[in-house]
C-alpha cells in the first residue's frame, strides 16, 4: 500500500511543479547539441560518436535530476517522518525510485531516439538506443540514488555527489554505448541487452536497501 | 577443540574491535611491524633495481614493476579491504571499522596514483606513449577515482561517526561495483580495439626477477600496514581524547 501511495504522492506532487519534469530533458537535448558545434557537423564522424554522446549526456541528467530526489522531503521535514515511523524503508526508497525514474528518466528514453536520428545514427539502431536507454535509465536512477541517500541535507551536494556516482555509472555507459555501437554495425545486440537489463534487475533490488541504510546513516540514526 | 577456536577467533575480533584494545595492542604490533617493513621494502627494492638482471628486450626500464606492481595490487587489496571494514561497520556496528576506512583511504589513493604513474613512465619507453585506454590501465584510473570518492565523502560530513558509517557504505556499495567496472572495462577494451601491447611478457619470469619483486610486494604491504595502524591511531586519539584511558595510556 505504502508503495503505490509514495509513487501517487511523487507524481502528484511533480505534477504540480512540472519544470522539474521539463528542466532535466532540456538538459539533455541542450547536451547532444553541444556536440555537433563543438566537434564536427560531418555525419560519418557523429554517426560513430553519437551512442556515447547520447549516454554520457543521459547520464549527467539523470545525475543532476536525481540531487533533487530527497530535497524537498528533507526541508519539509517529510523524510524525518518517514524515518521515524514504523516501516521497513525499502518499499518507499524503491517508489521513490520508481517515480522519479517515470519523470525524468522515461523522457529522456523517449527523446533518445530522436536525437540519434539527429547525430546521423542509422535509424536501424534507433530500436536498439530506445530499449538500451529504457532498460539503462533506470539503473542510473537507482545508482544515482544511493549517492542522494548519503549526502542528503549537505551543503556540498551535487558536485559531491558527481565524484560519488560517476565512477558507478562506468558498466551502464559502456554496455549502453556497446550495444548502440553494436547495432548501428549490424551486429547482435541480444546478449549486451540482456547484460544491461540483468543491472537493471540487480540494481532495482540491492539498490532501495541501500538507500534506506544510507538514508538512516546520514539522518544520523 | 575447533568451537574453542571459534571461540579464541571471535574473542580477537572483538577486541580488536574496540578503540581502546586496538590501540594499547596496535602499538606492540608497530614496534615489530616497523623494522620489518622497512628491511622488507629496502631489500626487494634494492635487489630488483640494482641486482637483479636486465631485461633482455626492455633493458633497465622494466625495473619500475618493483614500485609499479606493488603499488598496484597494495592498492587494490586496500580497496577490498575497505569493503570488508565497511560491511563489518555496518552489521556489528564496530567503532574501529570506521576508523579503518578513513585511515585506509588515503594511502589506497596514493598507491593508485603511484600505479598511475609509475605505468605511465614505464609506458613511454615500452609502448611509445604514456598513456593509453588500456583495460588494467583505465580500471586503476577508475579505482583511483572510487578512492577520491570515498575520501571527498568522509571530509564532506562534519561528524566523524556519520562521515564514518557513510563511507561504509560507500565502499560495500564500490566493493560490488568494482567488479562489475572490472569486467566491462574488459569488455569496452575488446569492443574498441584488440591490445596490440601486452602488458607483462608470455614468458614466466625468472627466479631472479621474481622473488625480489615478491619481497617488494611484502615490504610495500607491510608498510601499507604500518601506515594504516598509524593513522588509526591517530584517529582513535582525536575521537577519544576526553577519555581518562587515553590519557593514562600516554602517560
Amino acid at each position: 500500500m505504502s508503495f503505490v501511495a509514495t509513487v501517487k504522492r511523487e507524481l502528484l506532487l511533480a505534477c504540480r511543479r512540472p519544470a522539474e519534469i521539463i528542466n532535466p530533458l532540456f538538459f539533455f537535448v541542450m547536451v547532444v547539441a553541444m556536440f555537433p558545434l563543438g566537434v564536427s557537423p560531418k555525419a560519418e564522424l557523429l554517426s560513430v560518436i553519437a551512442p556515447g554522446v547520447i549516454w554520457v549526456a543521459a547520464l549527467l541528467a539523470v545525475l543532476l535530476s536525481v540531487e533533487g530526489l530527497f530535497r524537498a522531503d528533507h526541508e519539509s521535514g517529510a523524510l524525518e517522518q518517514l524515518l521515524v515511523a514504523p516501516t521497513n524503508l525499502y518499499l518507499p526508497a524503491l517508489a521513490k525510485i520508481l517515480a522519479h525514474w517515470l519523470l525524468t528518466g522515461l523522457p529522456l528514453v523517449l527523446v533518445g531516439p530522436l536525437l540519434g536520428y539527429m547525430l546521423h545514427l542509422p535509424v536501424s539502431a534507433s530500436s536498439t538506443l530506445l530499449l538500451a536507454l529504457l532498460l539503462g535509465t533506470p539503473t542510473l536512477t537507482a545508482i544515482g540514488a544511493i549517492g542522494v541517500s548519503l549526502t542528503v541535507g549537505l551543503r556540498s551536494g551535487g558536485i559531491l555527489l558527481a565524484l560519488l556516482v560517476l565512477p558507478l555509472y562506468v558498466p551502464v555507459l559502456v554496455f549502453g554505448a556497446g550495444v548502440v555501437s553494436y547495432a548501428a554495425n549490424g551486429l547482435p545486440v541480444m546478449g549486451l541487452l540482456a547484460i544491461l537489463a540483468a543491472l537493471l534487475l540487480a540494481s532495482l533490488t540491492l539498490a532501495p536497501a541501500a538507500v534506506a541504510a544510507g538514508l538512516r546513516i546520514s539522518s544520523g540514526g | 577443540m575447533l568451537s574453542a577456536v571459534w571461540q579464541t577467533l571471535t574473542r580477537w575480533y572483538h577486541q580488536w574491535g574496540s578503540p581502546r584494545y586496538f590501540f594499547q595492542y596496535s602499538g606492540v604490533l608497530l614496534r615489530w611491524l616497523w623494522p620489518l617493513a622497512i628491511v622488507a621494502t629496502m631489500t626487494g627494492l634494492v635487489w630488483g633495481l640494482a641486482f637483479a638482471p636486465a631485461d633482455y628486450q626492455q633493458g633497465d626500464s622494466y625495473r619500475i614493476i618493483f614500485i609499479h606492481v606493488p603499488a598496484a595490487s597494495a592498492a587494490l587489496l586496500g580497496y577490498v579491504s575497505m569493503g570488508v571494514a565497511g560491511l563489518v561497520g555496518l552489521v556489528w556496528r564496530m567503532k574501529m571499522a570506521d576508523i579503518m576506512i578513513k585511515a585506509i583511504a588515503p594511502f589506497g589513493a596514493i598507491l593508485a596514483a603511484v600505479a598511475l604513474i609509475t605505468g605511465a613512465i614505464w609506458g613511454k619507453p615500452t609502448w611509445g606513449t604514456y598513456w593509453v585506454w588500456d583495460a588494467r590501465l583505465t580500471s586503476m584510473l577508475l579505482m583511483l577515482f572510487l578512492y577520491l570518492g570515498v575520501i571527498a565523502l568522509i571530509n564532506a560530513i562534519p561528524d566523524p561517526r556519520q562521515a564514518g558509517r557513510a563511507a561504509s557504505l560507500l565502499s560495500v556499495v564500490g566493493v560490488i561495483n568494482v567488479v562489475i567496472v572490472k569486467y566491462s572495462v574488459q569488455w569496452w577494451q575488446s569492443l574498441h580495439q584488440g591490445s596490440t601491447l601486452k602488458v607483462v611478457g608470455e614468458t614466466a619470469m625468472p627466479a631472479e626477477m621474481l622473488s625480489p619483486l615478491l619481497i617488494s610486494m611484502l615490504g610495500i604491504y607491510l608498510l601499507f600496514a604500518c601506515t594504516v595502524l598509524v593513522r588509526a591511531r591517530t584517529e582513535i586519539m582525536r575521537r577519544e581524547r576526553k577519555s581518562q584511558w587515553l590519557k593514562e595510556a600516554l602517560q
